[in-house]
């Protein structure tokens, strides 16, 4: 089929459901946009072929199914999540020959919706880094310009989308992990609420942080996955026991931003913005005006604090979280060692690269004795603060926005030598996960100097993704599509 | 002054179960002292009387029966280990 790639997951998924092209068909074409597009991007760790084409040939022999959504479409899911069958390495050689024997829920319930599992995508090691070279396996390269880094964690769901090997991914937001790469690879991308979805079967980096979410090519795509994925589970107590609206409806309830007021936190519009972020991100300003919207200046004054006290929680979530892997029941052991806790030591020194070993060492030390108090407490208070600025905030305006980034897509090793530079780089995402607030990125332009996408974000209240992907599904509708990433359009 | 340095990671890394070469060790130390003063900004901040904020989650604990909905064969849960016997786990000596 020809551009098979370039189409949304609503088309997509409306003719198969007419039958106007075949499971095996779209599968396929899935297939061969990897194989043509892979060598360059080096998006994913495990394409799984032969069953998507198995399972392919038979949806084709059953016809289509009107209670499945999602019913023969392909998708790629983050190699965070639990996989049936196939392996889920988080990025790292801990997890290298992991083989899990259940699905994780949110890859449960797509299958349900009728989805194929076409691929896993690379990652930062145990979702801790800004820009995928973090992998233990492949640094995968941005579309747009293969000297830059895709973003991250879910650099891999994001090139693959960005690429077309699927109309839509699965990634997680811990501190932006989804946002940012949707918005350095020219992408949707959302981040539900803290329990608007299930984390069963997430292999927990911070629990407290860590949200499940898709990738893809509009709007509208978000609004149908999440549909399929959001929802309590009773396997999952930090789940939320809220309905969940009709979100593809709700797009269909507004013609414009009229009545909406719209705060512009000044903390994330000041200095240290490029440029060309800049203007992109207020054109994106100037639409959502004259799309009837109300832009109202507003302050969240403890921004400049987001970065510490975000580092300090998923460092002592981490830590917690990663004791886990003692090379007994899964993942790597190290053979040569003789006794028990040399085994453990042994095997967790080699199964996990320096990053993940800098945030676990990091998060024992604000845990500690005589450190509690002065690291971890204070970092929880001063989330507090953060918390209720933002819900001021929101209580004033219906929605909030900013830029995703003070720039676009960073170099390939820019920044990996030095952590610290890195972890700046999340200050207009790390924020929005303390609170557990949603959140949007909608690419709203190229920059006029690096012809790189620059995202937007836009922030609502607890719950409400169906006013968020509106207002988003509107201004996305108004500001002009972006054409095909630049380093494939010859592909 | 230095918050933290190449003996204290090296303590910090047997809590973890983790060991590094002296040299990392000595990079580690490096990085962890810039990151932790980096996060002395928080005592710019009074924080005096403020609840801390574990989680961001606003509903009560959710009850549920306590039943088996779904029971995994001891197969499957052996399938990933390092080293079983096709009952049990097997680890090296304690001591």
């Amino acid at each position: 089929m020809n551009e098979w790639h370039k189409q949304t997951l609503t088309q997509i998924r409306d003719k198969l459901a007419t039958r106007e092209i075949g499971v095996q068909e779209s599968v396929q074409a899935s297939l061969d946009r990897i194989a043509a597009t892979e060598g360059r991007i080096l998006s994913l760790l495990h394409v799984h072929a032969e069953q998507a084409l198995a399972q392919a040939r038979e949806f084709d022999a059953q016809g289509p199914q009107p209670d499945c959504p999602l019913w023969g479409v392909p998708v790629v899911v983050k190699d965070v999540f639990t996989t049936k069958g196939m392996p889920s390495t988080c990025g790292s050689r801990m997890l290298e020959s992991f083989v899990p024997f259940y699905d994780a829920e949110v890859v449960r319930r797509l299958k349900q919706a009728g989805a194929i599992v076409v691929a896993k995508s690379n990652m930062d090691e145990f979702a801790m880094g800004s820009s995928t070279e973090n992998s233990a396996f492949q640094k995968t390269r941005n579309p747009w310009d293969l000297t830059r880094v895709p973003g991250g964690s879910s650099g891999g769901s994001a090139a693959s989308t960005a690429a077309g090997h699927t109309p839509v991914s699965l990634g997680t937001d811990t501190g932006g992990s989804i946002r940012q790469p949707a918005g350095f690879c020219g992408l949707a991308g959302l981040k539900p609420t803290y329990g608007r979805v299930s984390r069963f079967g997430l292999v927990a980096y911070g629990s407290s942080l860590d949200q499940a979410g898709p990738l893809a090519r509009s709007v509208r795509d978000l609004a149908l996955t999440l549909q399929v994925i959001a929802g309590p589970d009773p396997k999952d107590s930090t789940c939320a026991p809220e309905p969940v609206p009709d979100y593809s409806a709700a797009l269909n309830h507004r013609r414009d931003l009229s009545g909406l007021r719209i705060g512009v936190p000044a903390e994330y519009w000041g200095a240290g913005l490029d440029q060309e972020v800049r203007e992109a991100c207020e054109q994106a300003l100037h639409v959502v005006r004259e799309l009837g919207g109300e832009t109202v200046p507003v302050s969240l004054p403890h921004t400049e604090y987001a970065i510490a006290a975000y580092y300090i929680i998923v460092m002592a979530e981490a830590s917690s979280n990663l004791a886990r892997f003692d090379g007994v029941r899964y993942g790597l052991r190290d053979k040569t060692a003789t006794e028990l806790k040399d085994m453990y030591v042994k095997s967790r020194s080699c199964g996990f690269g320096p990053e993940v070993q800098r945030r676990i060492l990091l998060g024992t030390y604000v845990l500690s004795a005589g450190y509690y108090d002065a690291y971890y407490k204070k970092a929880a208070q001063v989330r507090r603060l953060i918390r209720d600025e933002f819900e001021q905030a929101l209580t004033e305006c219906d929605l909030l926005c900013a830029p995703i980034a003070p720039t676009a897509a960073f170099g390939l090793g820019e920044k990996s030598s030095d952590p610290l530079q890195m972890y700046l780089t999340d200050v207009f995402t790390n924020p929005l996960n303390l609170t557990g607030l949603p959140g949007l990125c909608l690419p709203v332009g190229l920059g006029t100097t690096s012809g790189l996408p620059i995202g937007f974000q836009i922030f609502g209240r607890a719950f409400d993704e169906a006013r968020i992907l509106q207002a988003g599904h509107i201004l996305e509708q108004s500001l002009p599509a972006l054409p095909s990433p630049a380093a494939l359009s010859d592909l | 002054m230095d918050k933290i340095d190449p003996r204290d990671v090296a303590a910090i890394a047997d809590l973890a179960r983790l060991e590094c070469e002296q040299e990392t060790l000595h990079t580690f130390a490096r990085q962890l002292d810039d990151i932790l003063k980096y996060m002395d900004k928080l005592n710019e901040l009074d924080t005096a009387g403020v609840q801390p904020l574990y989680s961001p989650v606003r509903h009560g604990t959710a009850f549920r029966q306590d039943e088996v909905n779904q029971e995994y064969s001891r197969d499957e849960i052996l399938g990933n280990a390092p080293d079983a016997d096709g009952a049990y786990f097997i680890v090296p000596k304690v001591f």
